[in-house]
């Protein structure tokens, strides 16, 4: 039974982060068509900044924070320097389509590399700030510990803020009507471009956030992040790429299939239990299971 | 001279020319309508004049100020509001923020209250729908919505394209005649591209028939109205 509640918390716990790299995707899905694969190189960039200012000041804190700015300053410099000026010159053919998917996996690329050279490729670690060891339930430790608490916390934090921003201020109305109809938008005096930038930072600030609570339960590598850009495009697509409430509901059921896989199975199985789990969402329901009845017409 | 002035249009889409030396004036505070038969080039005529396509050739201004190349987004904010074809609304969204999206930048938030109260006054349904989703409403009722979202921004000059597209005639009719009071009462010039030419010449002012991307006549719509040849050629009758 601990066992089984056990699962349930860290299923939870790693399925926020999971979340937060998923809305990250759906962010700039949504406004660009673009799966941005560079999400994971701009969310580990943004983690080394954190790790940075950690030797530097010692506070996670004061880190958490600067990740958090730096991933969006991060991530609006590439829509606006990067992704910008591709839409502006592939214009037609089937390269469009291409193009940008492709400019965010060389981004990838040269992100990681860079970091390569700068960092080196040894893991560093970044210290919890509060307690990662399991908690003591009736004299045995559980695989749950006051840091998971405080991932979920915040993610869940985040969450509510997001979802305040988005439904209920003028510029997540401005958001919405942009990622729906960038034309109507525009014909009715949206700077599309501006508020496009904006969801990019919105999404880089999520990343960065999803980097500094996943690395200290691991290490901070180059490719650190590979892993949940996989584990949360997988989710985005659970949830139908589209919607935020879905990213967040697939993420959640992707944090338990593969932590009960884990638990009572084999951690050995965790990569395929997400892919079995993607291609079962794509045989079964392959708009995912939040798209709606309809579908978008944007 | 005050108005919206056209000259010399040309606009090519690939290797067909959509526009042909096209020129035109839309005078200040009257209602234009231009009509002509499908592919007369009158959708990429409003395109280019909103700034969602671009020209290389010929001109175009906005009581003395050039508004071709420019952002459409600039221009709306300019005052130049665009309905674009296919009932222009984001169905997505509630009536209530399809409404909102015209005045979110503007400054004076008072009179985007002011002038929400207005088009709800003037089109009562989209009152009764507000919390709903636009995509619920029927095609007269988006088009309502469409004219209506425009209005919040206080525009002084209004493209409105085929707002009779796929509408019951009683529907129509309706639309037809609000645009009409439209421009008297809010000093508004529109300019109305339209299929339907014998519905919207009997509103317009002025008419500019188009075909094959040129204009083929322009006068006083009630004179066109009764032109032999323009009857016979675009009006069926």
């Amino acid at each position: 039974m601990t066992q089984f509640f056990t699962a349930v918390l860290t299923s939870l716990s790693s399925g926020a982060i999971y979340a937060l790299m998923s809305i990250a995707l759906v962010l700039v899905w949504r406004s660009t068509r673009v799966v941005n694969f560079a999400q994971a190189g701009q969310a580990v960039l943004t983690t080394y900044i954190g790790y940075e200012v950690i030797q530097r000041t010692g506070s996670y804190w004061i880190a958490l924070v600067a990740a958090i700015i730096g991933g969006a300053i991060i991530g609006a410099f590439i829509d606006r320097f990067f992704m910008r000026p591709i839409f502006k010159r592939v214009t037609s053919g089937p390269i469009v389509l291409i193009a940008p998917v492709v400019a965010t996996l060389g981004l990838l690329g040269i992100i990681e590399a860079v970091i390569g050279v700068v960092w080196g490729l040894n893991n560093q670690s970044i210290e919890p700030p509060v307690s990662n060891a399991g908690f003591n339930v009736n004299g045995t430790v559980i695989a749950f510990s006051l840091f998971n608490a405080f991932v979920l916390g915040t993610v869940a934090i985040a969450m509510i803020l997001l979802t305040l921003l988005f439904q209920k201020t003028n510029i997540g109305l401005a958001l919405r009507a942009s990622a729906y109809s960038p034309e109507i938008s525009k014909l009715s005096g949206i700077r599309v471009d501006a508020v496009r930038t904006l969801g990019w930072a919105i999404s880089g600030a999520a990343g960065g956030l999803a980097g500094m609570l996943y690395v200290p339960s691991t290490y901070l590598f180059p490719n650190a992040m590979d892993v949940l850009l996989v584990f949360g495009f997988i989710a985005a697509v659970i949830g139908g790429l589209e919607s935020m409430v879905g990213a967040v509901v697939g993420a959640m059921v992707l944090g338990c299939a593969i932590n009960f896989v884990a638990t009572y199975i084999s951690t050995a199985l965790v990569f395929p239990t997400a892919f079995v789990v993607l291609i079962l969402v794509l045989l079964v329901r392959p708009s995912g299971l939040f798209a709606g009845k309809k579908g978008r017409s944007a | 001279m005050n108005g919206l002035i056209v000259n010399n249009l040309t606009i090519d889409h690939g290797a067909i020319r959509a526009i042909n030396n096209l020129s035109f004036i839309a005078p200040r505070g009257k209602l234009t309508a231009i009509i002509g038969s499908n592919g007369a080039g009158k959708t990429t005529l409003l395109r280019s004049l909103s700034g969602l396509k671009d020209v290389k050739n010929g001109s175009a201004s906005w009581n003395g100020k050039s508004i071709l190349n420019t952002r459409p987004e600039n221009l709306a904010r300019s005052g130049i509001m665009h309905v674009s074809d296919g009932k222009s609304v984001i169905t997505e969204l509630s009536v209530k923020d399809n409404l909102a999206l015209a005045g979110l930048w503007r400054k004076d938030k008072k009179d985007v209250a002011a002038a929400t109260v207005e088009v709800i006054e003037l089109f009562p349904i989209l009152g009764e729908r507000i919390k709903q989703n636009a995509g619920s409403l029927s095609g007269g009722e988006r088009q309502m919505l469409a004219i209506g979202r425009a209005l919040i921004a206080r525009p002084k000059l209004l493209l409105l394209d085929e707002p009779s597209l796929g509408l019951a005639p009683l529907v129509v009719e309706q639309i037809f005649q609000t645009i009409k009071s439209l421009t008297t009462k809010m000093d508004l010039t529109v300019v109305l591209v339209e299929q339907n030419a014998m519905g919207a010449l009997k509103i317009a002012d002025i008419g500019v028939v188009l075909n094959l991307g040129t204009v083929v006549a322009v006068d006083h719509a009630q004179t066109l109205l009764n032109d032999p040849a323009v009857r016979a050629a675009y009006l069926g009758i």
